[in-house]
C-alpha cells in the first residue's frame, strides 16, 4: 500500500467524517472465541481525545466524500468545491486491522457520501464489514451508517456484521429538512430505521427459541440531530428525541451543535459560535430522561420551551417545583432522591446502602460526594441545621450561581446582566 | 501501656494477608503494617517480621470470600495495588470490620470512613486500569512482538492481563512497567510476568528503534488521523487535558511528533 496516497485519503476522509459526533464503542458485547483479533466489551474504551475534548474510540472515516445530494448543512454536499477521494475496500480493512493491533482504536465507524444510489453505497459499506468479520476474523466494534433509502434486504445483511447501525436524522423538524435538504425525503431516513428496529425485535424473539440465531446489531441503533441550524426550540428537539427513543428503540440520540462550515442564506452566518453550552444542557436533559426517571413534559413544555442556560435542567425543574422539597435523605425513596439537584445516581446508591446502618448527617453526605452547594437547599438530614429561610426560586438560584464557579460563565454573563 | 507494633511483610498480596492472619493470631493491638523496605525503626516500637506462607494467606482470603461480595473482594485487591502509604492499615480496619459479626453482605456501609476510603481508592485504581487499557500503544518490532512501555500511577498490570489476553489473542505482545521494572508477556498461549537484567534504557523510544519502516508508516497514519478529526472551532484545551492528563502523553503516538 502506498503510504503517501493513503495518508492523503485519510486526511480528506477523516476530516469529512468528524462532524458525526457519535464515537461510542459501548453497548454491545462480542467475545473472541476462536483466538482471532479483538473483542467488544459493554463499557467501551476511549483510546484518545481530540483537542476539542471529544473521545476518539473508533477509526471514523467516510468510504468516499463523493455525493449526489446537496444538503445545505453538509460539508460534502455536491455543490461544495472541495477535494474528493475514495478508499478501496481493502484499504479500509488494512487500516482498521493495523490500527486495532496497536491498540489505537476499538473498531471502525464507516460512513459514506452517497454515490450512484443508496443501495450501491450501502453494499460497499457492508462488504467492508463482511470482509473484516469473515476473512480477518475481526471481533472488534463495527458501526455502519444506514444509508437513507437503502433496501430492507441490505439492512438485514448490515446488521449481521455490524454492532451498531445509525441514520442521522440531522434536522429535528420535517419543515427544517425540506428547507435544507430538498432532495431528501423524511421517509428515506425512516425506512432503514424501521427495518433495523423490526430485525432487532425479531432477533430477540427468535433467540428465545433457537439459541444460535445469528446476532443482529447487538449494540442497537442511534441517530444524530444538528442543533441550532433551523431555529427550533429545545422543546422541539427533546420531543423529537423522545419520539425516536420510544418508537425506534434508539440506544442513543446525539445532539450536535451546528458548526458553520458553508455560506448559505438558509443557515446561520459563518462566524456564528458553536452552541456548546446549549448542546451540553440538551445532553443533561437526555440523561435525566433516560436514567433519572423524568418525563420530557416535566422538563420542557408549553410554558417552558427552552432550557435555562445558566443552571442545569434538574435544578431548573426543582426550582419550578419547590413544593416537593425539602426531601429527607434518610427516608425518601430512590426515585425521589434521584430528583434532588446535586445528587447523582452514584450518590443515590451510596446513600441508600449507608442509611441502613445509621441516619446520615451533613458530614456523611459530604464524604459520599454529593454536591452540597446545590443539594443543601433541597434536603434535610440527621441534623437540626438546615436551610430554612428565604426559600424562593430566585433567591436560591442566585445563591447557587454566586457560590459556583462554572467554566461556562463567559457564555451567560451577558444574559444575567439583563435581569439584574 | 503496650508499645506500638510495626508489622513488616514482603510487599506481596499474600504477604499482606499473612499480616492479617498474625494480627489476629497474636492479638496485636493497633499495629502498623509496612513493607520491609519501608521500615524505619522508631523508639518505643516493637517490630514483627512476617513470613509469607501461602496456606495462611489462603485461610484469610477464604474467610473474606465467605463474608463479602465479588465486588468487595476486587476492591480489596485493587486498593492494595494502589501502593498508597498506609493503605494496608485502612484495609486491615476494613477487614476487621468485615469479620465483625454484624457485618452484612447485602449492603455496604458507606458512612464508615474506612469502607468509604477503600471504595474510593479502588475506584482510583480502577480508573488507572481503564486508562492503561486505553493508552497502551503497541509498536510492532522486527521480532514480530507488539511492545508497549507504561509507567502507571498504581501497580495495575495484574489487573489488565485478562483484557489484553482476550483481545489480542493472535499476536505476541509485551507491556512493560518502567516504574516497577517488570512486564507482562503473551506468547500466544499464556501470559508470563517477566523482568530484564538491564532495565535502564527501556522506553517507547528504545522500542521504536527496533521497528521496521512499516511500523513507522502506521504511526504516521495514526497521527494524521488524529490531527484530521479535531474540530478547530470547538477547541477546548482544558477538557482535553482533563481527559488525557499530560503525564500520559509520553505513551501516546499521536501526542509526540514523529
Amino acid at each position: 500500500m502506498s503510504f503517501e496516497r493513503i495518508n492523503e485519503k485519510l486526511t480528506i476522509l477523516a476530516d469529512a467524517a468528524k462532524y458525526d459526533v457519535s464515537c461510542a464503542s459501548s453497548g454491545g458485547k462480542r467475545a473472541n472465541p476462536n483466538k482471532g483479533l479483538g473483542n467488544t466489551t459493554a463499557m467501551g474504551i476511549c483510546h484518545s481525545y481530540t483537542e476539542d475534548g471529544r473521545c476518539v474510540s473508533l477509526l471514523k472515516i467516510l468510504l468516499t466524500n463523493h455525493c449526489i445530494y446537496d444538503c445545505a448543512y453538509c460539508i460534502t454536499r455536491k455543490s461544495n468545491d472541495i477535494k474528493r477521494a475514495a478508499f478501496k475496500i481493502q484499504e479500509v480493512v488494512d487500516l482498521t486491522m493495523n490500527f486495532y493491533r496497536r491498540n489505537y482504536i476499538e473498531g471502525l465507524f464507516l460512513s459514506s457520501g452517497i454515490f450512484k444510489n443508496s443501495d450501491y453505497t450501502m453494499e460497499r459499506l457492508i462488504s467492508v464489514a463482511k470482509k473484516l468479520r469473515l476473512e480477518e476474523n475481526f471481533n472488534g466494534y463495527i458501526h455502519l451508517k444506514s444509508i437513507p433509502g437503502a433496501s430492507d434486504e441490505l439492512m438485514r445483511q448490515a446488521g449481521l456484521y455490524a454492532d451498531r447501525l445509525s441514520v442521522n436524522i440531522e434536522i429535528p423538524t420535517i419543515s427544517g429538512l425540506k428547507l435544507l435538504a430538498p432532495d431528501k425525503k423524511h421517509d428515506d431516513f425512516i425506512k432503514p430505521m424501521k427495518k433495523v428496529r423490526n430485525e432487532i425485535i425479531q432477533y430477540k424473539n427468535e433467540r428465545k427459541i433457537i439459541k444460535n440465531t445469528p446476532r443482529y446489531a447487538p449494540a442497537g441503533q442511534s441517530t444524530q440531530m444538528i442543533i441550532g441550524a433551523t431555529g427550533e426550540t429545545d422543546r422541539d428537539i427533546m420531543y423529537s428525541a423522545t419520539y425516536y427513543y420510544k418508537k425506534y428503540n434508539m440506544r442513543r440520540v446525539y445532539y450536535s451543535g451546528y458548526i458553520p462550515v458553508l455560506e448559505d442564506n438558509r443557515l446561520p452566518a459563518l462566524e456564528t459560535e458553536v452552541p456548546i453550552l446549549r448542546e451540553n444542557r440538551l445532553y443533561q436533559t437526555d440523561w435525566l430522561l433516560r436514567f433519572y426517571g423524568f418525563s420530557v413534559a416535566e422538563l420542557l413544555n408549553d410554558s417552558h420551551k427552552n432550557l435555562d442556560l445558566d443552571i442545569d435542567p434538574k435544578l431548573s425543574w426543582a426550582l419550578r417545583n419547590l413544593h416537593l422539597f425539602p426531601v429527607d435523605v434518610n427516608k425518601a425513596d430512590k426515585r425521589l432522591l434521584a430528583r434532588i439537584p446535586g445528587i447523582g445516581i452514584q450518590s443515590v446508591y451510596k446513600i441508600i446502602q449507608a442509611r441502613i446502618y445509621r441516619n446520615l448527617d451533613w458530614t456523611h453526605l459530604k464524604a459520599i460526594g454529593i454536591a452540597l452547594n446545590r443539594a443543601q437547599y433541597f434536603i434535610t438530614c440527621s441534623s437540626k441545621d438546615f436551610y430554612k429561610k428565604d426559600l424562593t426560586p430566585l433567591s436560591i438560584k442566585n445563591k447557587i450561581l454566586k457560590s459556583s464557579n462554572t467554566k461556562y460563565k463567559k457564555h451567560f454573563n451577558q444574559q444575567l446582566s439583563l435581569f439584574s | 501501656m503496650n508499645p506500638q507494633t510495626i508489622v513488616l511483610y514482603d510487599g506481596s498480596f499474600d504477604g499482606f494477608l499473612c499480616c492479617v492472619f498474625e494480627v489476629y493470631a497474636k492479638r496485636i493491638t493497633a499495629p502498623i503494617i509496612r513493607k520491609t523496605h519501608q521500615s524505619n525503626n522508631q523508639l518505643f516500637t516493637v517490630t514483627e517480621q512476617i513470613l509469607t506462607k501461602e496456606n495462611k494467606a489462603q485461610r484469610v482470603w477464604k474467610a473474606l470470600k465467605n463474608k463479602t461480595t465479588k465486588t468487595e473482594q476486587n476492591n480489596i485487591f485493587k486498593a492494595f495495588l494502589s501502593e498508597i502509604k498506609g493503605v494496608e492499615n485502612t484495609l486491615l480496619n476494613y477487614i476487621c470490620h468485615v469479620f465483625n459479626s454484624d457485618y452484612s453482605k447485602k449492603s455496604i456501609d458507606f458512612s464508615n470512613k474506612d469502607i468509604l476510603k477503600i471504595s474510593q481508592v479502588a475506584k482510583m485504581v480502577g480508573r488507572e486500569k481503564h486508562r492503561m487499557e486505553a493508552f497502551v500503544r503497541f509498536q510492532l518490532t522486527q521480532d514480530n512482538i507488539y511492545i508497549s512501555t507504561v509507567a502507571p500511577d498504581f501497580n495495575v498490570l495484574p489487573l489488565i492481563i485478562h483484557h489484553f489476553k482476550d483481545r489480542y489473542a493472535d499476536q505476541k505482545w509485551l507491556i512493560y512497567d518502567t516504574k516497577r521494572k517488570y512486564g507482562i508477556y503473551y506468547n500466544l498461549n499464556r501470559v508470563d510476568i517477566i523482568t530484564f537484567e538491564n532495565t535502564a534504557a527501556i522506553d517507547q523510544q528504545m522500542v521504536k528503534n527496533k521497528c521496521g519502516d512499516e511500523e513507522i508508516d502506521f504511526q504516521k497514519l495514526w497521527s494524521t488521523y488524529y490531527k484530521s478529526v479535531t474540530i478547530k472551532s470547538r477547541k477546548n484545551d482544558r477538557l482535553h487535558r482533563q481527559h488525557i492528563p499530560k503525564r500520559y502523553w509520553k505513551y501516546l503516538t499521536e501526542k509526540y511528533t514523529i
